[in-house]
């Protein structure tokens, strides 16, 4: 085919909005586009990514009710294996973690992951990535690859929209014995709180140290009229529980303010909370990568700030 | 019973960067360096299992990396791991993650294992990569992002709880050995004490030379520092000052 294979991540029915957002970074590669669902079931799914810019959808029908890394794995094999595009898209997500690396191994293909942006120059594809807590930017070349698999950091690009009218070819699913097998899926938690309606959140992260810094953080929130949220590593410690996490494995947020302490705004906890009316960030890190998606940032010990907030 | 934890020496940047003559990666003299996060929760989660099948079996450390790297596997030594097994390469901050899974998979391959651990990603370059890689250039069924183990020696199966996003669990059972990438939370890794650490000294650690590592997977243009874009406002002053300008702005965005 040449040109983009775009692979949509659906879960329990619902295709995923990073789908559509790699269908309008496919434009960004060049070429056709072509969207691959594999899926017990891809007529059900079939038409959410049939948007403006699609030009076919291939489908592979799979026994496997959810998601399984071998299945996906043959699936997909085989499809590049027929197609031969220049370039696989897929989302940054825990599911592509779970496969993807395992076909550009096998297929020996140029590879790079949480990828951000990407051109094409003379030929053939530059793609920009982070290193170093996001200090440091990189742009990696793929020399000698006829193909080239990138998985995309989610929100980067905007949705595609708009109705499409691709036409869908299926194709035949590879037989495969799964190893890891789909059991059960498990609900998160309710929680005591749901901090996905606050107006105001307090968000503290691993900077504040210790344990026993916790009750100080609950007494300033209360008295600012503030939710308390937390960054993975409070929760991971069990200092808090999971229902307060912001970030791409626990809430997604968007208060009226956002106030950080002593996180330093790791990509999975951005994912979360970016889009938070005003976000004001407390470091004493001056490159901490917080600052990168703040209003207002403060240079400064976060101690020595809440205690004149308690005032 | 062997479980094999692959554990990486990462670097952190301060608030100064300078990059090599060529432009490719960032001078080392910015650098500090660690162990993993999620390696730690790796070595953990052996040391468990091994507990639990009542102390029998090795539980084996394995780096790729130049002699540096030994530090932070001595800290898995001194949480309890057996012995070490560093492949010598220079630059790993070079190496995609494929190249770096070809390393890996050289040396494993030969231990045997009945489980292999990698963290789900590295701190310093967040590639995710590596662990899946590792499964199959071993031709071993995976499983990535796990939270929950509860491991079955004797039927040869393990039963997971993989993270999904929004923290939606995917219960999955999967065939072993296995590589598996271990996710933070999963335990509470030890602490080594100051007589672990010591004796953590006096254990063996193997040095190899890395064969044949393949067709890089991408290669580095350039690294730079990037652009601010609009950027924070930046509040500056006493912490005094800088908690009134706070109050200030969240009064008027509530309002
Ligand atoms: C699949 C996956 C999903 C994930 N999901 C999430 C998620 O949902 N949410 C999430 O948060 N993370 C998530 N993570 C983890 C994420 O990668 C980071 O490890 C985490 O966000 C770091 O949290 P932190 O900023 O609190 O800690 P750190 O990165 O350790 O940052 C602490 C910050 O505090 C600053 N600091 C220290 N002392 C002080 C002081 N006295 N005053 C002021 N500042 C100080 C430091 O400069 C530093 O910037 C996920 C990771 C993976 C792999
Ligand atoms: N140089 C290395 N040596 C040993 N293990 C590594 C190395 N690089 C990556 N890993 C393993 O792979 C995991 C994921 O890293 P990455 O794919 O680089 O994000 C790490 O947590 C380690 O377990």
């Amino acid at each position: 085919m040449a040109g983009v294979l775009v692979v949509a991540e659906h879960l329990r029915g619902q295709v995923r909005p990073v789908t559509l957002e790699l269908v309008t970074a496919a434009k960004d590669v060049g070429g056709p586009v072509t969207v691959l669902v594999i899926a017990k079931d891809p007529s059900a799914l079939t038409g959410q990514v049939d948007v403006a810019g699609v030009d076919e959808i291939v489908t592979v029908a799979v026994e496997a009710e959810e998601f399984e890394n071998d299945v996906y794995q043959a699936a997909l094999e085989a499809v590049i294996a027929e197609r031969q595009p220049d370039a696989v898209l897929l989302g940054f997500t825990v599911n592509s973690m779970d496969f993807a690396p395992a076909v550009a191994t096998k297929l020996g293909l140029g590879y790079a992951s949480d990828v951000f942006a990407v051109s094409p120059e003379g030929g053939s594809l530059v793609a920009q990535r982070s290193y170093y807590g996001a200090k440091v930017n990189a742009e990696l070349e793929f020399p000698g690859k006829d193909c080239v698999m990138l998985l995309l950091r989610p929100t980067s690009w905007a949705p595609a929209e708009g109705s499409g009218s691709a036409n869908v070819t299926e194709l035949a699913a590879p037989a495969v014995e799964s190893h890891a097998r789909h059991v059960d899926f498990e609900e998160v938690p309710q929680g005591d709180v749901d901090i996905t309606t606050a107006e105001f959140l307090l968000s503290i992260g691993r900077g504040v140290g210790e344990k026993d810094a916790i009750g100080q953080f609950e007494e300033l929130a209360d008295r600012m009229g503030a939710t308390l949220s937390v960054s993975r590593p409070i929760v991971d410690a069990g200092w808090m529980t999971n229902a307060r996490q912001v970030g791409q494995s626990g809430k997604t947020v968007k208060p009226k303010v956002y106030l950080a302490l002593g996180i330093s705004g790791a990509v999975q906890h951005l994912a979360g909370m970016k889009t938070a009316g005003t976000i004001i960030a407390v470091n004493t890190d001056p490159e901490a990568a917080i600052f990168n998606v703040a209003h207002y940032g403060a240079v400064a010990d976060l101690f020595e700030v809440a205690d004149e907030l308690e005032k | 019973m062997k479980i094999v934890v692959c554990a990486k020496q990462v670097a952190m940047l301060g608030d100064e960067v300078e990059f090599t003559d060529d432009g490719r990666s960032v001078d080392p003299d910015y650098l500090d360096f660690a162990l993993n996060e999620w390696d730690t929760f790796a070595t953990e989660e052996a040391l468990q299992i091994r507990e639990r099948l009542g102390g029998e079996g090795e539980v084996v450390v394995v780096t790729a990396g130049d002699d540096n790297a030994e530090e932070a596997m001595r800290r898995c030594l001194a949480m309890g791991a057996d012995r070490g097994l560093r492949i010598s390469i220079d630059e790993i901050a070079d190496r995609d993650p494929i190249s770096i899974a070809r390393a890996l998979a050289q040396v494993i391959e030969k231990e045997q294992p009945d489980l292999v651990f990698c963290g789900v990603q590295s701190a310093d370059s967040v590639q995710a990569t590596t662990g899946v890689a590792l499964a199959e250039l071993l031709g071993l069924p995976r499983v990535a992002v796990v939270r929950k183990l509860d491991y079955d020696h004797d039927a040869k199966k393990a039963c997971v709880s993989r993270e999904l996003e929004g923290g939606l669990i995917d219960v999955v059972e999967v065939d072993t050995p296995a590589v598996l990438t271990i996710q933070t939370g999963i335990n509470e890794p030890r602490y080594a004490t100051l007589r672990a650490i010591k004796q953590a000294e006096q254990k063996e650690i193997d040095v190899v030379e890395a064969g044949d590592l393949g067709e890089p997977a991408a290669s580095m243009r350039r690294m730079f520092v990037p652009a601010k874009g609009e950027g924070a406002e930046m509040l500056n002053g006493s912490p005094e000052a800088v908690a009134q300008r706070i109050a200030e702005i969240v009064k008027e965005r509530l309002a």
